[in-house]
Order: C-alpha cells, then structure tokens, then sequence
C-alpha cells in the first residue's frame, strides 16, 4: 500500500511538472504582452514598455522564464503579475471564494445526486426513473453560462422583487401541488389505488403547507420555530433508524430519539450562545454534540451498539445542522432590511464593506454563493444521478445480492448493506474527475456573478498574456485534481480490496 | 439476408430469423423511441440551419441575411406566432423577423442559422479529430504496451490534470483569429485523451483473446491486426463516444466562446452570440434566448441519439431487445 502511494506521488508530481510547463509555454506565446501599451503616444508609452519588459523578463527566452518561474516556486514565490502585484497576496482572496463556490456545489452535488440515482435506481422503469433520466439529460445538454445567466435574471432579480410582498398566488399553489402530488406518486411502490392516495396525500400536504407559508407571510420572516425543529429532529431520528437499523430494534431508535430530543432541547438552553457565536464555539459545539451521541448510542444501544451510535452521531448533527439553519432563517428579516430588500444578490461574494453579527455576516456569504452553487450543482447532479443510477443497477443484479435476498435478509438490509456499499465505490472515481469539470465551471460562473475569484486571475492573465496569474491558478487548481484523483485511487484500493491485493 | 430457421424451430411454429450483429445494433437503436426523436430532431436543425440563409455559395430559402443591417420594427421584437387564432393568438405564421432584430437591425433568424452553423461545424471537427486522435493512441498504447503505453498513458495524464476549458482557451486564445476550422482542429488536439483511455481499455482485453494469437501466429502484421482484427471489436464504444462527444463539443465551444476565447467577430457562433447580447436579457430577452435554446436542443437530441446507440451496442441495461 505504501509503495503504492508513494509510486503515486513521484508521477503525479512528473505529471505536474509537464503540465506546468506546456501551460506556461502555451500562454507565453498566445498574444502580445504589450498590446495594451503599443497605443501609448510618445515617451510615456516607451517607459512604462521598458518597465513592463524589464519585469516580466520579456527579452529572456521563454524557456528562461518558465526556469526563473520554476526556481521561485520552489521557494514559494509565484511571482508579480504584469503590474508589478504580487500574485501570491491576490492568490490568497480568490482562493477562499473559489473554495466557497467549489465545495458547497460539490457537497450538494454529491448527496442529492446519489440520493436522486439511488431512488431512481430502485424504482427501475417507473415514471420517476424517466422523469429523472429525461431531466438528468437535460441537465447534460445546459450550456452553464446561459443557466448562470437565466438564474441571475428570473430567480435573483424576480425573487427579491417578490419578497416585497411575499403571498403565492393560488394558481401557483395548485400547480406546485399538482407537482408534488406527481413525485409521490411516481416513487410509491403498488397499485392504481396506492399511487392514487400517494397522490393525493402530497398534493394536499404541499397546499396546506404553501398555503400557511403564505398566509403568515413566512418568506419575509422565515424560521423553523421549536414545534418545526421538534418535529424535523423527531422524523430524521426515526428515517435514519429506519435506514441504518430498522425499526423494529429499539435500541437505535431510542438513542437517536434521545439525540434529537437532546438537541431541540439545548436549542433553547444554549440561546444566550447562540445568539451571536464564532466559528471556534460552532465547532466546538459539533464535537461536543458527536461525544454526547456516542455516549447516547453506546448506553442505549444494547445489542446493536454500533448501528446506534452511527445513528445517534447522524440525528444529533443533523439536528444541530437543523439548529443553525434555524438562526439563519430568524436573522432574516434584519439582514433584508440591511441590505435594502435585495438579500440573493448576483454580483461578488460578499456585500462590500458589511458589517452584521455572525448569523447575518453568514446569512450574507450564503446569498451570495446561492446562484453560482445552483448553476454549477445543475450541471453536476446529472452525471452523479446518473452514474449511481447505473452502479447500483449493476450491483442490484450481482450474485451477492442474490444471495443476500435468497438468504432471507430484509430488503433494508439488502439494499443499504449489501448493494449500497459496494455500488458506491466507483462514485469516488466519479468525484475526482468531476472535480475537474467543477473548476472549469467555476470559470464560466465567476465570469457571470463577477466574483473575485480563480477564474477572474485566470481569464485577465489570459487576456493579458500574463503566464504568473494563469500559473497561479493551475497550481491550486491542477494540484487539487492530481491530489483528488490520488486519494480517488487510495480510497477506491481500500474500498475494494481485489484492487489492492491484485 | 435473413436465414430462415431451423428445423425444431420450425416444426414447434417459431421463426428464428438469423441476424448479423450490424442488424441487431440497428434494430435496438430504431427501437430506442428517445433516440430516434432525437435523430429527427437534430436533422432538422442542420437542416434549418444549412438550407435557411445558404452556405458558402449556395444560397438558401430565407431572404435577409445575417450581415445586412435593416430599419427596427417593432423595437426588434419577434415576429413568429405558433397560438393558432382560435385560442386566441394571433395565428401561426413567420412574420418579417420570425426571431426578431438585434439592436442594429440584423434579422436575428439569419444571425442564429448562421450561428448553429458554426457550431454544428466546429463540434463535428471536434469530435472527428478527437475520435481519430484518441483511436489511434488508444490501439497503439494497448497494442504495443511497454514504452509506447507508458509514454502515451502519461500523455492523458498530462492532459487531464489541466482542466479541459483552460487548455482550450489558450488554444482558441492563440488560434481563435484564425478562423474555425484551426480552432475546432486544435481543440480536437487536446479533447482525445478520455477517448484513448477508453480505446486502450479495450484492447489490453482483446489483444489476449485467441483470434489475434491466431492472427499473430500465421505472421499477420502489427498493423493488420490492429486495424482488421481488433479495431471493429471497439467499434461500438468508439461511436458512442464520438457521438457524446460532438455534444460536449457544441457546449465547450459555446463555453469558450461565452469567455471571448473562443470564435471570433465578426464571425458568428450561437455561445458567441450570447455573450454579445447578455447585456441585452432585461431589454431584449430573444436575443438571449434564441440562441441558448438552439444549443440546447443540438446538445440533447446528439445525447439521446448517443444514450441509443449506448443501448443498441451494449444491451446490458435496458429492457430494449432486439
């Protein structure tokens, strides 16, 4: 395994070095430095070229420059951009933005596109497994920057002018019903009846509740309340014993009912805390909370210890995730106000010069990342639905599933034990390679939001023919990649021991 | 040719019909319903697209052109109308400037043909010199294995550690001027690599079956047999993916034309098209949909075309059967 990991690192570290040098060569040679400068009259123009020639070494050789370029990153230089900025100083603001966008529309790619794939896979040929392939393709097809763009306009720009007066009118209640209803239907397992009242039950949930959140003007002060927060901590605690241990061992539920409990409960305990925290007292927060459950799991879990305290650690974050979601939403209405009603915002990554407490400084950030995650979460969702759609198809077909059924397993068991492990092992590969797509996206989505990010550095020091801004940007975004694709393999040997024992 | 069936068969009142593996690919693909609509749906679009304004020399049906500037009218708005009078519209008809005018008075229908044009061209040079290049690398890495192998496998490696759209726009940044057939050739230089891991993934697993011993034994030359004997057997991955692959070629192009990098004023593409108007989306909103609207339905009717032929050549995963 060692070796393995350590014949890794030196090719990928080879790899690096080749891509930095067909990299630095290619944006050497794509265009005239100095352009810009040429339409200077007179002896300024003739200056301020000498200048720019002397600093960015322009009567070198390129090959030179790709040396002295080289030479200083090994000592952690990266180098002045044309203008003499130390592109190390603007590395460091993009990074943290492009970080943001990056990992909150990974995240929420991975989870609801497996999600989605599994669910599709298990009802194979129902109408929710066409619906989610015709969208999953759909969402292939999407040029991103026109999605980016179309969000901006119908979803930032409306929505904010809706809030002003936030009441749903009844037409769209009816429609997102109807829609809702539709879902239901599709995933329920049985007959015409079954479908008929799964129908039913979610159109008419969905109204009731759309018609309350409307009628209490809900989006202009929203929050979840303790009754919500009771009632979504209860339904993950008993959903997710449902899933890790089945209902019908108590142990389990029990400890994941007590964490939920316990959760709701120190919401209200733990006010003076919350109600302006840092990150350090979140955090610590977490960890206290992952302690609390295992010690919960562990004393109430009896037989099925293990399954518990896996459950009890999953309801007690969820829970505190539930918690935090809930102060977001109750600064709401203040942060609207400080921003002058328009809190989706579609320009930077944060409002300039803003200054709130913890939650609207949060509540900030997340108005900004909404739109660009959303545009790049569209385009990656469909290939994670898709591909665990088609795994865990192969994997539902296997012998070991065979077996697992024909044993009499509950199919719970056979499904989250035998099939999901195994059919989630190629999605590592997946997310390593998507992570490259992701970047890339985030070039086209940074140009369209207008964040200060990676792929600002990267597009101006292209345009410019600047090779220190553009080398910049590769060496955090090709390290990233040859670094996941890396643990990809690490993970992927480790899951699937026929690799690493071969 | 069909044989009609044997004697069992025969006598218990079934045919068995005799096929070539060419005919049962063809069967499942024009079984495929999503896959034949997406066929005639983008016929239709390099149809519309080829034969409305002309091409080259040829001129076509539609009377304005894509350069010819006119006076607005009705601030440019569009003229088609597909709500037949009795619901209430205004009938179903063309009009002068069925998509509108741009801000110059440009008939925006001859602007998006023009524009559809060069990017089914582009993505079609793409993908033929993608597919060709990464064919190639692919048979001879897993043909010959050892250096070769090592030398072309750390190629794609190179290659797919630099994210595809940067490596594209030094390319078109460089090339871009230079019209598109230079910029589709060398964006097809630097796409292969996924192609020839797939290539070589086939046949480091065909080159140890019997028939090329069989071959390699009578003393058959490398190349014959990589070109008679194996390369036929990839066949169905490789169409597959080229067919994917002039879809994501059409998306890349736009991609890169969105970021300016890509096809260059004063010619015209539907990504280039984009940005120029995105400026326009709260006045003139047709002048942003159109063009999105034409590379989606390119990029969706090329995937279902692809996701049927996936199916005819592979029938693992679906209940299509031939």
């Amino acid at each position: 395994m060692i070796a393995f990991i350590v014949r890794r690192l030196v090719t990928s570290f080879f790899v690096l070095l080749a891509a930095t040098m067909v990299i630095f060569g290619l944006t050497s040679i794509a265009g005239d430095p100095l352009a810009d400068l040429r339409e200077l009259p007179g002896a300024d123009g003739e200056r301020r070229m000498a200048d720019r020639i002397e600093r960015m070494h322009l009567d070198d050789p390129v090959w030179l420059r790709y040396l002295n370029w080289l030479t200083g990153l090994f000592r952690g230089y990266l180098g002045v951009n044309r203008d003499g900025q130390d592109v190390g100083v603007m590395l460091g603001d993009a990074l943290s933005a492009t970080l943001q966008l990056v990992l909150a529309a990974t995240v929420l790619a991975v989870v609801i596109g497996v999600c989605v794939g599994i669910i599709s896979a298990l009802r194979q040929y129902s109408s929710f497994d066409y619906g989610v392939t015709l969208a999953a393709f759909v969402c292939f097809s999407l040029p991103l920057f026109w999605v980016a763009v179309m969000l901006k306009q119908y979803i930032a720009i409306s929505f904010n002018d809706w809030l002003r007066d936030p009441a749903i009118p009844p037409t769209v209640i009816v429609v997102l019903a109807l829609i809702a209803g539709l879902i239901w239907a599709a995933i329920a397992i049985g007959d015409r009846k079954v479908k008929l009242i799964a129908f039913g039950a979610g159109a008419a949930i969905t109204a009731v509740i759309l018609t309350l959140l409307s009628v209490t003007g809900w989006f202009a002060d929203p929050g979840i309340g303790l009754i919500g927060l009771a009632i979504l901590a209860g339904g993950t605690a008993v959903g997710l014993s449902m899933l890790i241990s089945g209902l019908q061992y108590r142990g389990p539920l029990y400890a994941a009912l007590a964490a939920a409990g316990l959760g709701v409960l120190l919401s209200e305990i733990l006010t003076p805390v919350l109600a302006d925290p840092s990150w350090a007292e979140i955090f610590g927060l977490a960890l206290a909370t992952v302690i609390i459950c295992i010690a919960l799991g562990y004393g109430l879990g009896g037989l099925l210890r293990q399954q518990a305290i896996t459950g009890a650690v999953l309801t007690g974050l969820i829970t505190g995730g539930l918690i935090f979601v809930d102060r977001l939403l109750q600064s709401f209405a203040s942060y609207s106000d400080m921003v002058r009603g328009r809190p989706i915002s579609t320009i930077g990554a944060g409002t300039p010069n803003f200054k709130g407490d913890f939650w609207q400084t949060n509540l900030d950030s997340a108005g900004h990342l909404l739109l660009p995650s959303m545009a790049l979460v569209l385009i990656s969702l469909a290939t994670y639905t898709r591909y665990s759609r088609s795994s865990m198809l192969e994997v539902m077909n296997l012998d070991y599933v065979r077996t697992a059924r024909a044993k009499g397993l509950p199919e719970r068991t056979v499904i989250t034990k035998h099939a999901f492990r195994n059919g989630m092992i190629p999605i590592t590969t997946l997310m390593a390679v998507d992570f490259a797509s992701v970047i890339g996206g985030a070039v086209v989505t940074e140009n369209v939001f207008g964040w200060q990010g990676m792929g600002t550095l990267f597009t101006t020091g292209l345009q410019q023919v600047d090779p220190a801004p553009v080398m910049a940007f590769f060496i955090v975004s090709g390290t990233a990649i040859v670094v996941f694709n890396m643990l990809a393999d690490i993970v992927y040997a480790y899951l699937d021991p026929r690799i690493r024992l071969s | 040719m069909t044989i009609s069936a044997s004697a069992s068969g025969a006598a218990q009142g079934m045919t068995v019909v005799a096929r070539t593996q060419g005919q049962m690919v063809r069967r499942r693909f024009f079984r495929h319903r999503a896959a034949l609509i997406g066929m005639f749906a983008f016929g239709f679009v390099i149809l519309l697209a080829f034969s409305s304004i002309g091409f080259g020399p040829i001129p076509g049906w539609w009377d304005k052109t894509y350069l010819t500037t006119g006076s607005l009218v009705n601030q440019g708005r569009p003229t088609l109308s597909v709500v037949p009078e009795f619901l209430g519209g205004e009938g179903i008809h063309l009009g002068e400037h069925p998509f509108g005018q741009d801000n110059i008075g440009i008939d925006y229908f001859a602007l998006t043909m023009r524009g559809a044009q060069q990017s089914i061209i582009v993505a079609f040079i793409v993908a033929i010199v993608a597919t060709s290049v990464g064919t190639l690398a692919g048979a001879f890495a897993g043909y010959f294995r050892k250096k070769t192998e090592s030398f072309i496998m750390r190629l794609t490696d190179v290659m797919i550690t630099i994210p595809i759209l940067i490596i594209a726009a030094i390319v078109g940044r460089t090339f871009g001027d230079s019209g598109i057939v230079i910029l589709a050739i060398c964006i097809g230089l630097v796409t292969w690599p996924m192609l020839g891991r797939l290539v070589r993934g086939e046949f480091l697993s065909l080159r140890e079956k019997e028939f090329v011993e069989a071959a390699r034994a009578v003393g058959t030359s490398a190349s014959r047999i990589i070109f008679r004997h194996v390369l036929p057997n990839t066949v169905g991955v490789i169409i597959v993916s080229a067919t994917l692959a002039v879809a994501n070629a059409v998306l890349l192009e736009s991609a890169l034309s969105f970021l300016g990098v890509g096809v260059q004023p004063p010619d015209v593409s539907l990504g280039q098209l984009i940005d120029t108007y995105r400026s326009a989306m709260t006045t003139r909103p047709w002048l942003f949909w159109w063009p999105g609207v034409f590379i989606i339905a390119i990029a969706l009717s090329i995937n279902f075309i692809g996701d049927g032929l996936r199916d005819a050549f592979d029938p693992r995963q679906t209940r299509v059967r031939a």
